[in-house]
């Protein structure tokens, strides 16, 4: 049992280590700033590796990327400035949380709209129950 | 009555969600192109093999192009180098390539090994270029008309069915 304990605690440990940042040393005038680059690329897709952000990824259009996001910083734009330019070049794509707009709408509503469904369809299968189960108790006492 | 239908419409509405989900995963790594319909970015590049030659976007605009975005260390792009050279040969469209975060050395060792098909290459070394187009895998091809707008844009190998299909049509307008 306890050996089942540590085996999860190393298999957990390596993938916490696998996932440490794929970033060079960049340099930052302040502590705000490097947690504004880090939230930035944290939301920003790899458009090579899809389901990594920029922040994770080992790719060299990541590395470009980062390298790009930093100039930008780095030369006073602020995070929508350089959300725009990148949604300019490759697309909605590029955000991990799109914008609410026209075409994302589906993106946005749809899982509210199915778990209304889901909850309107539990709604009427209890209810259901009860009635039957009910009308059975009255059969029996009867 | 109804409520027996329900089942069978969710099964149907998922079958179909299911459906088109299949139908759309081959090309689902494909990112559509926010450029298509707007002007090509404006760059100004040195040409692979003659670096003092500066091509500019503007020098471009007055004919339609196909930008073939390429590297030597990229293996689909000599997968599709036969069709882009079929292409450049029988001159429906001028093809100039964007030699795309390569060395130049690399670069002019692979068109010597399997034939120059470019009008000319434009070095873009860094990958800057690449950036303000967009271009996130090579190979890419962008398909440019006399006007300087980005009409058209192949993710991945070109082949002779996206040639006819998508690309001649769109010169012949």
């Amino acid at each position: 049992m306890f050996r089942k304990w540590i085996n999860l605690a190393v298999i957990l440990f390596s993938l916490s280590a696998a996932s440490v940042l794929a970033q060079e040393p960049l340099v930052f005038d302040t502590p705000e700033m490097e947690a504004r680059y880090q939230q930035l690329t944290l939301e920003l897709r790899c458009l090579v590796c899809q389901n990594q952000n920029l922040a994770d990824s080992d790719a060299e259009l990541a590395h470009d990327l980062r390298e790009e996001i930093y100039g930008m910083m780095v030369a006073g734009q602020s995070n929508e400035q350089i959300k725009t330019f990148l949604v300019e070049r490759y697309g909605d794509f590029v955000l991990y949380r799109p914008e609410m707009k026209g075409n994302t709408m589906a993106l946005w509503l749809l899982p509210g709209v199915l778990l209304g469904i889901g909850a309107i369809a539990l709604f009427f299968t209890v209810r259901n129950r009860n009635r039957k189960l009910a009308a059975q108790k009255q059969e029996g006492s009867s | 009555m109804i409520g027996r239908l329900v089942p069978v419409i969710l099964f149907l509405a998922l079958g179909l969600l299911l459906a088109v989900g299949l139908k759309i995963a081959d090309h689902k790594t494909e990112i559509p192109s926010p450029l298509i319909g707007k002007k090509m970015p404006e760059f100004t590049l040195p040409v692979l093999g003659q670096e003092d030659t500066m091509v500019s976007s503007e020098d471009l605009v007055g004919a339609p192009f196909l930008l073939n975005i390429w590297a030597s260390w990229c293996p689909t792009c000599r997968y599709e180098h036969p069709v882009i050279t079929e292409l450049a040969k029988s001159g429906a469209v001028r093809v100039i390539g964007l030699n795309y975060r390569d060395e130049a050395g690399d670069a002019q060792q692979w068109l010597r090994r399997f034939g120059d098909p470019y009008e000319f290459s434009l070095a873009d070394v860094s990958g800057r270029t690449g950036i303000d187009f967009g271009v996130y895998a090579a190979p890419e091809s962008f398909l440019v008309d006399a006007e300087g707008n980005v009409v058209f844009k192949q993710i991945g190998a070109m082949t002779n069915e996206v040639i006819e299909q998508e690309i001649l049509p769109r010169i012949r307008q």
